[in-house]
């Protein structure tokens, strides 16, 4: 049972032994040249700007709210999609219905405004 | 095969860390956050449950996927609820909600 | 797959969810002058629903490869949450306009949350039980904080959401551990596993356990009751008169049939579970309540206490022919703790001013004088709560201490009726108020408050009359469950 657990066992190992020891090689051997420019942090090349952690307005949660409930609900159309040609026309209507209401919920949540970005 | 009882220990120590989480948290996302990890832990609970000893039917599965929706619905309510708080009192501390007294 | 007639025998929630749905949108394009309207209409759908649930009556049958079911049991409380619902719409209807809260969510939520528990009632599957439980606490929490922003509503909600999703994981972990130890979710699946010998008794008694505290945090008995006072003190009162009965009766309903049908075989361990949660609430709920001088508060003590004594019948299930009586009783007195609960917080609600918590017990000095109405309202419910004869309030006592003593729980009746006399204490000094001391209280513009304590007084005092049928109609409809 543990015997197939071996081979992991020792990629960690020697993956973690082999990660420490090129940085230990690097810093020992390698040269040492800062400038401002390289110690800057590293933002895929763009020169850095503002504080490193910018806050987000909390008026981003509606819409991230919004996005998961109405996202979650794929969840139901999966398994509806796997068995939609047994269940034939039933399963059609079903799943109308259930978008139906889902529709409801978006207009509401459109009527009251809340996809609006002032 | 990983043996059942592997996974339904690690799912009783989810279960757990969750709740230890939802009782000894004070800030009350930490709070919803453990409430979550004992779902998770639920999840994983049944499917395992479903994999190993009743794959025949497909209701263990059902459930995870209405378990998932329902999760997701709470939490939104909940962290609308948390936010309203916050912005009225700048704190989301559990503890400093305390004007209901009796 | 479905028949119409899988839809024909859930029609009560069917209307009722369409309805809410309509609501909703309807309610989109009602201007916030007019939102009366709304109201209008959802008691207008809580009535057609009732029609549908009084017209299937006395019809049996499981619905959706057995989903839901539909017995005398979920019939009655269907009729019992939707007049619960009627009664909130009302008790709403000044209340919300004097607190500048007249919005058109309060009735879908209402709408949705009814739904919820008439499902509940009828659950005859875990996951049933499960989504049930979600779709009546979902739009409470959203309800418990209706009067956003003023912080103590807030802090209801967040409380009472915080709680409810916690006790609704655990509930979610013993609905795991009976599926891993059945490999079914309904309930019929289950029971054959059982008596197939199939199941493992270990894991279903950590399931039962699990689900046991699930539902004792829903009806609010003793170490799971901490959000039931700041939860009714801090939300609408009209909601807390609401969730006093209504979510009370729902996780009951749930509660009794999970353990009568699922459980009997682990009776005689949850027996003592189930002794030592109702004796607590009795004595917690009651002694609590005596120190509490804000009307709502105590209330929500009353509640917990409450549900102890409901429990107290259901001690003994394990004993087939106690099982019957046991919820023919709770029946009964859920029946007659609305009546009394309704009036109670009615009379408070006529009174109370806006943006208050609750009224203090000295506000109600004088009432009796001023008021003889109101007055005579508060007088029955109070004398319900205690127990005293020619009220409801007595005969469900009654009933639920026989079934107790019938079940051989002699030591917990006695706790019950020494809990009643501490009880007694803290109800007349309301009354005391009211009648004996001066003041001047004052009745808030509208009237359908007022309505409804009078109505729901009159209803103590005239059903107490004939408690017999009553009970005889609840027995016979039970006659059918499992």
């Amino acid at each position: 049972m543990l015997n197939d657990y071996l081979p992991i066992i020792i990629l960690l190992v020697l993956a973690t032994v082999l990660g420490f020891l090129v940085l230990i090689i690097g810093a020992l051997f390698g040269p040492r040249r800062p400038t401002q420019r390289k110690a800057a942090p590293y933002e895929s090349g763009m020169i850095p700007y503002g504080p490193g952690t910018r806050r987000i307005s909390v008026r981003y949660y509606l819409v991230a709210v919004l996005f998961i409930l109405f996202d979650i609900e794929t969840v139901f159309f999966l398994p509806w999609a796997v068995v939609f040609r047994q269940l034939g026309w039933f399963a059609l209507i079903e799943m109308l219905v259930f978008i139906g209401i889902l529709l409801i919920g978006f207009v509401y949540v459109w009527k009251k405004g809340a996809l609006e970005w002032e | 095969m990983i043996p059942l009882s592997w996974i339904l220990a690690f799912s009783l120590a989810l279960f757990f860390i969750g709740l230890f989480g939802a009782i000894a948290r004070k800030n009350a996302i930490s709070i919803l956050m453990g409430i979550e990890l004992m779902l998770n832990a639920v999840n994983i609970n049944l499917l395992a449950f479903w994999r190993y000893l009743y794959s025949a039917h497909m209701n263990g599965l059902v459930f995870i996927a209405v378990v998932f929706a329902v999760a997701a619905a709470e939490t939104a309510v909940g962290l609308a609820l948390i936010i309203s708080a916050y912005r009225n009192r700048r704190t989301i501390t559990a503890g400093d909600f305390d004007s209901l007294k009796g | 797959m479905p028949t119409v007639n899988d839809f024909l025998l859930i029609l009560p929630e069917v209307v009722l969810l369409i309805w809410a749905l309509l609501i909703l949108l309807i309610d989109l394009w009602i201007p916030d002058t007019k939102k009366y309207y709304t109201a209008v209409l959802s008691a207008a759908g809580l009535v057609i629903s009732a029609g549908c649930a009084f017209a299937l009556l006395g019809r049996t049958g499981s619905a959706f490869s057995n989903m839901v079911v539909l017995d005398g049991f979920s019939s009655v409380l269907s009729i019992l949450f939707l007049l619960s619902g009627l009664a909130a719409v009302a008790l709403a209807y000044d209340y919300l306009k004097r607190n500048a809260a007249q919005r058109g969510e309060y009735y879908t939520l209402l709408l949705f949350s009814i739904a919820g528990m008439m499902l509940m009632a009828s659950a005859n599957d875990l996951i049933m039980v499960f989504l049930s439980l979600e779709l009546l606490s979902i739009p409470l929490y959203i309800l418990a904080g209706f009067f956003r922003p003023r912080l103590a509503s807030e802090e209801a909600a967040l409380k009472y959401f915080l709680l409810g999703a916690f006790s609704s994981a655990i509930l979610l972990f013993g609905i795991a551990w009976i599926y891993g130890s059945t490999g079914h979710t309904d309930f019929p699946g289950i029971v054959a596993s059982i008596d197939g010998g199939r199941a493992n008794y270990l894991l279903l008694l950590i399931g039962a356990g699990l689900l046991l505290v699930g539902f004792g945090f829903k009806i609010g008995v003793f170490p799971f009751h901490m959000w039931v006072p700041d939860t009714y003190q801090g939300s609408p009162s009209s909601i807390g008169a609401f969730m006093t009965v209504a979510t009370k009766a729902a996780g009951f309903a749930a509660l009794l049939r999970v353990f009568l049908v699922l459980f009997p075989a682990e009776a005689p361990i949850m027996a003592g579970i189930l002794w030592g949660l109702s004796a607590a609430s009795m004595i917690f709920g009651n002694t609590v309540a005596i120190a509490q001088m804000n009307m709502k508060r105590l209330l929500a003590y009353s509640s917990i206490a409450n549900a102890g004594y409901i429990l107290m019948a259901f001690v003994p299930y394990g004993n087939p022919v106690i099982a019957q009586e046991a919820v023919s009783s709770a029946l009964f007195y859920l029946l007659a703790y609305a009546l009394t609960s309704f009036g109670a917080w009615a009379v408070m609600i006529a009174l109370e001013p806006a943006e208050s918590d609750g009224l203090l017990l000295q506000d109600f000095s004088g009432l009796g004088r001023k008021y003889p109405w109101l007055g005579a309202a508060l007088l029955i419910s109070m004398l319900s709560f205690i127990g005293v004869p020619l009220t409801m309030g007595f005969w469900g006592k009654f009933y639920l201490f026989k079934t107790a003593v019938d079940g051989s729980q002699i030591p917990l009746v006695l706790i019950g009726l020494l809990t009643s006399l501490v009880s007694a204490y803290y109800y007349l000094r309301i009354v005391m108020f009211a009648y004996f001391k001066p003041g001047e209280p004052q009745i808030q513009p509208g009237r359908w408050a007022s309505v409804v304590a009078v109505i729901c007084a009159a209803g103590i005092f005239v059903l107490s009359f004939i408690p017999t049928p009553v009970f005889q109609f609840a027995a016979q409809m039970i006659m059918g469950m499992k």
